[in-house]
């Protein structure tokens, strides 16, 4: 053990034991993160599996998964806006322009699917970077903004597709995403590969410090996460692995979505926890003049912001056309407001400067849960809105009462 | 004569009718503590907010370390040296000490935030100001208090080598020990042969650590003194306006 170059802690001294009881106390304090959301889908997960024989079925266990990738996908693009304390209300409607845009081209003037595809993701470009001029560099509030193409892209889409027009997808390559599955090995290699990059990140950050001269965690820690990694995915994967059929041809692996989905939100966390760009968002969310002052070109990086958001609102949006198979006038009109719930469910702050993509993630996947859940026991579609409409609220308690007390700390000083 | 790190010329600034400097002329030297000083509303922080680039002025000529230079955004000013530390601090509450440092200035290794590096040097920083009163370099800012909050602006300035380091009513927040940490750091920055701005309003911190005195009334220089050939009566006398060494103007 070499003695430490500093005498100002960096708070990741201690044993294990040390670093538990501070992670106690931040919990204390108000910061707490996803956890009540992994509760609630701990909690919601119980209930129906008490009350359905069919919610814990391998096929709905991975229903599941397929149904929230959209949501995740949706919730994790409004990340970056609402980081900034923006919105992007129209985030839906861009997929559904995008998607409109896609099977046009298809339709219409023949194009392949490869060509029509990057088409859409252009024309998300194009719109996220016009939402964030008027908003950035014209001083628009996003609220108003992300309204009027909430309603004008409604109107887009049916003008690009007609009165009820619905079209259907046949490009294999689209509808394999929510249909097919990875092989059964390849699901395996996704759990090593994901706990393999845990730890390579984890080494490569200690290395670091290391040579820096600076205090490490208990590498204990890295240990447990990475297990928990290979426990829980590794269930999960064996809960896709089996046959889920309900005829003769065998139906098995992990959906093509999941890996993408986590490839997805692992190149989107990188970005907002280890690159410039990601540092300046939060600086920006927490406070736009003090990082204006440090030079950081703020004007530039929202634009980037509701660029990247509309991103990957299109990936939400092609996912949706895998899952239903068709393109049409309504596509991504109400998902927003659930986009919004689930990053609030899971921790995401709309005052700004905090939140992760995990956080959004794992909100996203607590209202999927309410949908399928309550959908299985046969309840009315109106009772989904309440529940999901009480979890938000719930929610959007727990956050502001952690908001009170780490207030109440400030106040101290 | 001396070359002055900065000096500016014929300095004016309004904010639509109001004019809030009237063309001032003023300098700052290296290794000299310059206080500046005045009353509230005399335009201190407007006329350096110009030379931080966050509100250029008008009119009037800057020239660094002897050139003419143009200093329109933060990035200009810290391109040639330029470091503030504001009367609102500007911390961003939702980061860490750390991050709060380097914000606009992040280390990379690889395309990625060196996090170890920056956390070293924030600490090696910190520690040169003899910072006790902090638990932990990774400390949210949000959960410091305002002393604290004070000694991480200011650190954050030492960070860059800067050539100028302007000080908005450092000590304002601050109790005794804090106040009297800050004024030292303030003269070894100074004695490092950086040039140091420091605006206040309590005078005897001023005649502790500057070696001159400019007074700001009403948007002009009235006065440009060398603390060791005034005192205290002489220096209110200029800040209320009672004396004026334009003589009339
Ligand atoms: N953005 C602005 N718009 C309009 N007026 C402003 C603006 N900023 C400053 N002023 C005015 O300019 C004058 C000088 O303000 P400034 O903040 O420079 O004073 P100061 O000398 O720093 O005062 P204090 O000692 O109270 O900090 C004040 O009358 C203030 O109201
Ligand atoms: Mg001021």
């Amino acid at each position: 053990m070499t003695t430490p170059v500093t005498t100002i802690a960096s708070g990741q001294e201690g044993s294990l034991k040390d670093q538990f009881d501070a992670y106690l106390l931040r919990l204390k304090a108000g910061d707490m993160g996803s956890l009540p959301a992994i509760a609630a889908t701990v909690l919601l997960a119980l209930l129906f599996a008490k009350l359905s024989p069919f919610f814990f079925t391998n096929l709905n266990f991975t229903n599941l998964f397929v149904q929230s990738a959209e949501l995740i996908m949706l919730s994790s693009a409004l990340v970056f806006v609402i980081i900034l304390a923006e919105i992007d209300l129209a985030a839906g409607v861009t997929a559904g322009v995008a998607m409109a845009v896609y099977i046009t081209l298809i339709q219409s003037k023949g194009w392949a699917w490869v060509p029509a595809l990057i088409a859409a993701f252009v024309t998300g470009i194009v719109i996220g970077w016009v939402i964030g001029f008027l908003v950035a560099k014209v001083g628009v509030p996003s609220f108003v903004v992300t309204l009027a193409f909430f309603l004008g892209f409604q109107g887009m889409q049916l003008v690009l597709l007609g009165e009820g027009g619905v079209y259907r997808v046949e490009q294999q390559p689209i509808l394999a995403i929510m249909n097919n599955n990875i092989p059964v090995w390849a699901g395996w290699a996704l759990v090593i590969v994901s706990a393999a990059l845990l730890g390579v990140l984890g080494i490569w950050d200690r290395s670091r410090r290391a040579r820096a001269g600076l205090v490490n965690r208990p590498i204990a820690i890295l240990f447990i996460k990475m297990g928990a990694v290979v426990v829980f995915g590794g269930a999960g994967v064996a809960i896709m692995n089996q046959d889920r059929s309900q005829g003769v041809i065998p139906i098995q692996g992990v959906p093509i979505v999941v890996p993408i989905t986590l490839a997805v939100l692992f190149v989107g966390s990188f970005v907002l926890e280890r690159t410039r760009f990601g540092r300046h968002l939060y600086a920006i969310g927490g406070n736009p003049e003090a990082a204006r002052r440090a030079g950081i070109k703020v004007t530039r990086i929202r634009i980037w912001a509701f660029i990247v958001c509309a991103v990957l609102a299109v990936i939400s949006g092609v996912f949706h056309a895998s899952r239903i198979g068709s393109v049409d006038g309504s596509a991504g009109h109400s998902i927003v407001l659930e986009g919004v719930a689930a990053a609030v469910v899971g921790g995401v702050s709309l005052f700004g400067g905090r939140g992760k993509l995990a956080n959004a993630a794992i909100g996203a996947i607590v209202i999927t849960m309410i949908d399928n859940g309550l959908g299985l026991l046969q309840m009315p579609a109106g009772i989904n809105f309440l529940v999901a409409g009480g979890v938000l609220l719930l929610a959007a308690t727990i956050d502001a009462g952690a908001r009170k007390r780490s207030g109440s700390s400030l106040a101290r000083v | 004569m001396e070359v002055p790190v900065v000096e500016l010329t014929g300095i004016k600034k309004s904010f639509g009718p109001v004019d809030v400097l009237k063309g001032i002329d003023f300098a700052a030297y290296a290794g000299k503590v310059t206080a500046l000083v005045g009353d509230n509303g005399a335009g201190k922080s407007t006329l350096i907010k110009g030379l931080a680039g966050v509100q250029p002025y008008d009119e009037g000529v800057v020239r660094f370390g002897g050139a003419e230079v143009q200093i329109r955004d933060p990035r200009e000013a810290s391109g040639l040296g330029i470091e503030v530390v504001y009367q609102d601090l500007a911390l961003c509450e939702n980061l860490d000490i750390v991050q709060n440092m380097f914000l606009g200035h992040e280390e990379l290794r690889t395309g990625t935030l060196h996090e170890a590096a920056m956390e070293l040097q924030a600490t090696k920083a910190l520690q040169s100001l003899s910072v006790r009163t902090v638990k932990s370099v990774r400390q949210k800012v949000s959960s410091l208090s305002g002393g604290q909050r004070q000694t991480v602006a200011i650190a954050r300035s030492i960070l860059r080598e800067a050539k100028l380091v302007i000080l908005d009513e450092p000590t304002a927040a601050l109790g005794v020990a804090q106040t009297e940490q800050v004024l030292n750091l303030v003269r070894r920055l100074a004695d490092h042969g950086v040039a140091v701005i420091m605006i206040s309003h309590n005078l005897s911190d001023v005649f502790r650590v500057a070696d001159h005195i400019a007074v700001l009334y009403l948007g002009r220089m009235t006065a440009h003194l060398k603390t060791t050939e005034t005192d205290h009566s002489e220096v209110v006398a200029y800040i209320t306006g009672a004396k004026s060494q334009e003589g009339g103007n």
